[in-house]
């Protein structure tokens, strides 16, 4: 039995492939090491492979012990980010081709505390998350009364869709040169949050995100550097939504 | 006081300190820079009231965004509730002993005790 599953596993590898690349993996335990380290493993890939599975190959050949965090490995649950040749990205949305390198490093997301070499601690996304109240707020809900669904019109569908495709991957927060400085920070992810449900027509807790974000930590840190919306692999541009909130603190919207 | 208000004070301390200092930087091409730095030249400023009372306000402006400017950097830098506060309170005793000295001047020439 051992045999044949250790013959299953090698048939995995992409033995007709006749490129490989150099696969750099940050390598760190806090428990353990005091700094990080890297290892380089020769990963023989195709064009459609993606760098999450070229760690998964590592994994499964080289070396078990590798940590790194996936889930569904198609964008959607916003698990494998990391910084990849330098820019943060899902490992599962890139594809090694794409990088134009025979090098590729894979380090953990900045702005993250590690758990371990590539799977960080997302405490602090999910804390700022719920800040802001990422849910609709107002006294009539369609839980308590026999009310129709709540309508919008396409227009006002238009004015905040985009920012709810965020997937929560903490991509922006990692790219954010505030949140490297600043500990306390709410960070672009929930801003962005705060704004999808304050644009949101049916919504009418505004006043209330408007006043978690007005502090000395808050949407006022913000620099205004865009890199939260250069790497954000869902096409949410949460720069543009944190000058927009800041639109309604001025009193230029409403 | 607010986050907002704070910064909309921010904000437009530095629109209107552009566009008095943009009316300073005009009335010294008035005259020669050289000669408009001159002492006497300097006094007879600071006696002229409006053109005093424009330097004040340019004064206060500067001082109150500058400061203001200071704290937010210095909160970015390190966090922490009493370093927080301390930087805080700091910038604003600060801003306030920069506008006292510089009103200082003003006043002295103006009350003769130059």
């Amino acid at each position: 039995m051992a045999q044949t599953s250790l013959a299953e596993e090698n048939a995995s590898i992409p033995l007709s492939s006749s490129q490989s690349i150099t696969l750099r993996i940050a390598r760190y335990n806090p428990e353990h090491d005091s700094a990080k380290k890297f290892m380089e493993f020769n990963v023989p890939y195709e064009k459609w492979t993606t760098v999450l599975e070229a760690i998964l190959e590592v994994k499964k050949h080289f070396d078990h012990s590798v940590a790194v965090r996936y889930s569904c490995r198609q964008a959607t649950c916003g698990s494998c980010g990391m910084i990849i040749n330098g820019k943060p990205r899902l490992a599962c949305f890139t594809k090694i081709s794409e990088l134009n390198s025979n090098v590729i490093t894979v380090e953990p997301m900045n702005n993250f505390p590690i758990i371990r070499d590539l799977a960080v601690k997302f405490e602090r996304l999910f804390d700022t998350h719920h800040k802001v109240k990422p849910y609709l707020i107002r006294d009539d809900t369609e839980i308590t009364t026999n009310t129709k669904e709540f309508l919008q019109s396409p227009e006002e569908l238009e004015q905040y869709i985009q920012f709810s495709n965020c997937i929560k991957c903490g991509l922006c927060n990692s790219a954010c040169p505030t949140m490297a400085t600043d500990s306390s920070f709410v960070g672009p992810q929930a801003l962005a949050q705060a704004y999808r449900y304050v644009a949101d027509s049916r919504d009418k807790g505004k006043d209330d995100r408007l006043k978690i974000i007005d502090d000395s930590h808050g949407i006022w840190r913000c620099h205004f550097a865009g890199s939260c919306s250069q790497v954000c692999p869902k096409g949410v541009d949460p720069a543009m939504g944190i000058q927009l909130l800041r639109g309604y603190m001025l009193g230029f919207r409403s | 006081m607010r986050e907002s208000i704070i910064m909309k004070i921010h904000y437009g301390t530095a629109l209107a300190a552009v566009a008095l200092v943009a009316v300073h930087i005009l009335m010294r091409l008035t005259q020669g820079f050289a000669e408009s730095l001159e002492y006497d030249s300097v006094i007879a400023n600071y006696k002229f009231i409006p053109y005093a009372g424009m330097l004040e306000i340019i004064l206060i402006l500067l001082s109150i965004h500058g400061f203001n400017g200071l704290r937010v950097i210095l909160l970015e830098l390190k966090q922490g509730r009493t370093y927080e506060k301390a930087v805080s309170y700091g910038c604003v005793v600060a801003m306030i002993a920069l506008i006292a000295y510089g009103s200082r001047t003003i006043i002295m020439v103006n009350t003769g005790m130059t």
